[in-house]
């Protein structure tokens, strides 16, 4: 789960790292009594969870009520890379005279967490990463004892932070290792982490992402995804509700399969036979006949979808549910939309042989003719 | 021979009076596995399928003899098992519990660096040996005798490929699951290294995908340490770069590193041929034998 930037704040100013003041506004009426409490001038930011929002016109810096009008105005109800814009922040400007980066993510390769401090902030930190991974300062954290305080002093006098801010950096640093395991955090940025001419540090901006495995051991931030969700994909809303791992593609052949690792596959082969995928979607682990009837559902419900494979390769799914599952979602419509290739393997597969209605499906053998099929069919109806 | 589990292995179950634990137990009795054992806290004195159950694995280990745990426990109480398992303490440990925590795991795999004992998993398949034991939820009737080592990111994938492999008269010594998620026990490097030094095991199939640096590690390995060869296959060649494809690990960030090419090099380099379809990986296997 990500939090928006309103939330991830909120979260980082009651732990006691200190933010711009600011307030949430949905109309250009709001805004403008948003404004008057934080003053001008003030920046009008879109709330949504995209990358890159400045460079795409859903950040504004406004100096008076006019300006802030036709900002608020022009973000509230865009489109942002896809995302509807239906909230914005308004927030204090912050006279900075530098930036920095904080960080807190898991290196997987160490299998322990990791902090950073740069004193490349305010930019695409990813870049910098790659381009420059000296100017990133790191120290990994035993899990079992979490960040020390010389440690977090460590990372920021090696990045070259400024002597008279550095112990306030730690600060901020140590206070956003605690936040991150507290909840969860899978990772957790301040970019850029402002230095004002007062040698004031401010959070101008929050990013907080928390692993949704462990969500069920906080109701607090359960709470704040509700509130937060406003929407994206509609497909991809709708596998959620489902409890689908799903990712539309642009391709037109639908693919259904247990297994991450055997979904993979399928798409990469339809692929490598000439078609192009149009999602991914796996039904997970011991599947029953209900769970099958929705995933056909939702690959029909995509538009660009011109033809569908199963590939079921039984170990804890069985294929007589599957069978049936499919079965039911085929006979629920008068006209079959597109055409269906079936392949079953693993558990239970002849018995899902013996009960697949095979006037409605097309059945396969083996995963690479199961592929070309759907590839073929797909080129059919295109 | 085999690595990691054989006829010998005696097995206690963590979380055996549970659904999946009560099916699976039976299921792994049923291919011959030596269950021994289940543990289940305020359950001691009970038994499900035949088999005692009691209220720590490390009363079970002792009482039974087991020297090797199979976890089929909630996400939310996994972590501390694994450490249970880890603590009584039995030489492996099989986690097949999926979705638990980043953070729990980062844990138990501090503790892992303590002990001598392997983890398998979480969010994995499990391993079998075939016609001596299987640790886990794989259907055993796929699998055959013979002297091929399998290791495996993806469940399901580890069964397309064993079938291909069963269909041509290949057996195998071991198949081992190891999971998708960013943090496991034992990685493609650890089975790499068993197999290496099984003299029964006359090449390798190591099954990848997309995300994190694991494959080219294993890359590394290889070309420095191995003599057995090894077949390889890379799952999520078609994925877009900053979308999760299923398994936590399998994510590709926008900079080059952990995506499919970058891994089939590495692996290519190491000497590794790497098929663009699961039969590729059997018929590159069938010239090695």
């Amino acid at each position: 789960m990500k939090l928006h930037e309103y939330q991830a704040k909120g979260v980082f100013a009651d732990a006691g790292v200190p933010t711009p003041k600011s307030a949430l506004a949905s109309t250009v009426d709001e805004a403008v009594d948003a404004a008057d409490e934080v003053g001008y001038p003030c920046a009008v930011k879109a709330q949504v969870q995209v990358g890159g929002r400045g460079k795409a016109g859903g950040i504004e810096l406004v100096d008076d009520e006019d300006e802030l009008r036709e900002a608020a105005e022009r973000i509230i109800g865009m489109d942002l890379k896809g995302l509807h814009v239906d909230r914005v922040l308004v927030e204090e400007a912050v006279d900075f005279v530098d930036e920095l980066y904080v960080g807190v993510t898991m290196d997987r390769g160490e299998g322990k967490p990791v902090v950073m401090v740069s004193t490349e902030g305010g930019v695409d930190i990813e870049q910098v990463a790659e381009e420059n991974p000296e100017a990133i300062a790191r120290e990994h954290v035993d899990p079992a004892f979490g960040l020390h305080p010389y440690q977090a002093r460590r990372a920021v006098f090696s990045a070259g932070v400024d002597r008279d801010v550095a112990t306030d950096v730690a600060r901020v640093l140590t206070t956003l290792y605690s936040l991150w395991d507290d909840k969860d955090g899978t990772d957790a940025e301040i970019n850029p982490l402002m230095i004002t001419s007062d040698r004031e540090v401010i959070a101008a901006d929050a990013v907080m992402n928390v692993d949704d495995d462990a969500l069920f051991r906080h109701p607090d931030l359960q709470e704040m995804e509700e509130e937060g969700d406003v929407g994206g994909d509609e497909l991809e809303q709708k596998a959620d509700e489902y409890g689908f791992d799903y990712v539309r593609l642009s391709g037109n052949v639908g693919i259904i399969g247990n297994g991450a690792g055997l979904v993979m596959t399928t798409l990469d082969l339809v692929d490598y036979y000439g078609g192009s995928p149009a999602n991914f979607l796996d039904i997970g682990g011991g599947a029953k006949a209900e769970r099958v009837t929705n995933a056909l559902d939702m690959v029909f419900s995509d538009e660009n979808v011109d033809s569908v494979v199963f590939n079921i390769f039984g170990g804890i799914t069985r294929g007589d549910e599957v069978a049936k599952g499919i079965n039911e979602a085929l006979e629920s419509f008068d006209e079959i939309p597109k055409p269906v290739v079936v392949r079953l393997a693993g558990t239970n597969a002849e018995e899902g042989m013996e009960i697949l209605n095979t006037d409605l499906v097309t059945v396969e053998a083996t995963l690479e003719s199961a592929v070309q099929r759907a590839v073929e069919y797909a080129e059919e109806e295109a | 021979m085999s690595i990691l589990v054989d006829d010998d292995t005696r097995v206690v179950v963590q979380g055996i009076t549970g659904g999946e634990g009560k099916f699976h137990t039976g299921q792994m009795m049923e291919y011959g596995t030596n269950v021994v054992a289940g543990a289940v806290p305020g359950r001691g004195g009970q038994e499900v399928e035949g088999v005692p159950v009691y209220d720590t694995v490390s009363e079970a280990a002792r009482e039974e003899d087991a020297n090797a745990s199979v976890i089929f426990v909630p996400p939310a109480f996994a972590g501390d098992a694994m450490f249970e398992a880890l603590d009584s303490p039995v030489d492996l440990a099989v986690a097949i519990t999926e979705g638990v925590p980043q953070q729990d795991m980062a844990k138990v795999y501090r503790r892992l660096g303590e002990t001598d004992t392997y983890l398998v998993g979480p969010n994995c398949p499990g391993l079998i040996t075939p016609g001596a034991a299987k640790l886990g939820i794989l259907p055993g009737n796929i699998f055959s005798e013979g002297d091929v080592g399998l290791v495996s990111r993806s469940g399901t994938l580890t069964y397309q490929v064993v079938d291909s492999l069963t269909k041509r008269g290949i057996g195998q010594t071991t198949a081992v699951g190891i999971g998708g998620d960013p943090i496991i026990g034992t990685d493609f490097v650890d089975a790499l290294e068993l197999f290496e030094n099984d003299p029964d095991t006359k090449a390798v199939v190591m099954c990848g995908e997309i995300g994190g640096e694991d494959e080219e590690e294993a890359a590394d390995y290889i070309a420095e340490y191995m003599d057995t060869p090894v077949a390889g296959f890379i799952a999520g060649r078609t994925a877009p770069p900053g979308k999760r494809m299923g398994h936590a690990g399998a994510i590709v960030s926008g900079s080059g590193t952990g995506t499919a090419e970058s891994k089939i090099e590495a692996l290519n380099d190491a000497g590794v041929p790497v098929g663009d379809t699961p039969e590729e990986v059997a018929d590159a296997v069938e010239e090695f034998i």
